[in-house]
């Protein structure tokens, strides 16, 4: 017999491992969407994804100019590779990508991080990979609720109606 | 869509419960809703609802960072007021349509 009873999803652990400008903001997207909808939400950044919690850094996260295929100049032409290797254009083009996010009312990284602690969701840095970045606690934003191990993630995990995101 | 009776008022929604006429709407129909939502509105509650209306007027765009921003509450006192659901259940407390914002 077909069951039409709904089984809404209940809580999302969102891995964010690249430090990309887009794979970052993908990860804040996913997370503040979940605790808007009321969905318990832990966001764990690891590898090159701490510098979206880096204080230092969070600020200024850059896309890639080189090896991005879908790259495009303004007008919808390919984005040659080449040009993209040049001194300054990526700095440039990730703060003309800064620019139009914030037009559309994007907030920037540090307030992203607030409006998903401010609706209850917990972020987390991978301690494997804050120790190999030599980092400390305090140079990572101050939503980062703790330091926590692989196992420690697996463990707030729990629960059949969680799904685990890698983005 | 579907025709219902909220507060006394017939009033049509959509298949989620939104109201399909925002003209529709009285302070009533507002907390029959939120009973619904198991919210008890507060004249806070309200201030907010009044601005999401206000906003949807002016075909504005809404997020919760918008009424983050709108001096009214900040993010952590809006998830206060509507648990679980921020711009979802505000917005149907609110008589306006289902937002359509990703932030």
């Amino acid at each position: 017999m077909e069951t039409k009873e709904k089984k809404p999803l209940e809580k999302v652990c969102i891995i964010c491992a690249k430090g990309n400008l887009e794979d970052v903001y993908a990860s804040l997207v996913m997370a503040n969407g979940a605790v808007m909808e009321g969905i318990e939400t832990n966001l764990f950044f690891t590898f090159f994804g701490l510098e979206g919690i880096t204080k230092k850094s969070m600020k200024h996260l850059h896309t890639a100019t080189t090896g991005n295929p879908a790259m495009k100049i303004p007008g919808g032409l390919p984005f040659p590779t080449m040009l993209g290797g040049l001194p300054g254009v990526e700095s440039a083009v990730s703060s003309m990508m800064r620019k139009q996010m914030d037009e559309l009312g994007m907030p920037p990284v540090d307030e992203f991080l607030e409006m998903i602690t401010a609706g209850g969701g917990t972020i987390y840095a991978c301690k494997l990979a804050v120790d190999m970045f030599k980092l400390k606690k305090e140079d990572l934003s101050d939503e980062v609720k703790d330091i926590i191990t692989i196992g420690e993630f697996y463990e707030l995990c729990d629960g059949d109606r969680t799904q685990i995101i890698f983005t | 869509m579907d025709a219902k009776t909220i507060a006394g008022v017939a009033v049509k929604v959509t298949e989620d419960g939104y109201l399909e006429d925002m003209t529709q709407w009285n302070q009533e129909i507002a907390k029959e809703i939120a009973k619904e939502l198991n919210i008890e509105l507060t004249d806070k509650h309200f201030e907010v609802i009044n601005y999401l209306r206000d906003r949807t007027i002016a075909k504005e765009a809404l997020t919760i960072r918008s009424v983050g921003k709108s001096g009214i509450v900040d993010i952590k006192q809006l998830y206060e007021l509507f648990p679980k659901g921020p711009l979802k259940f505000s917005s149907k407390i609110a008589g306006i349509p289902k937002p359509t914002s990703c932030i």
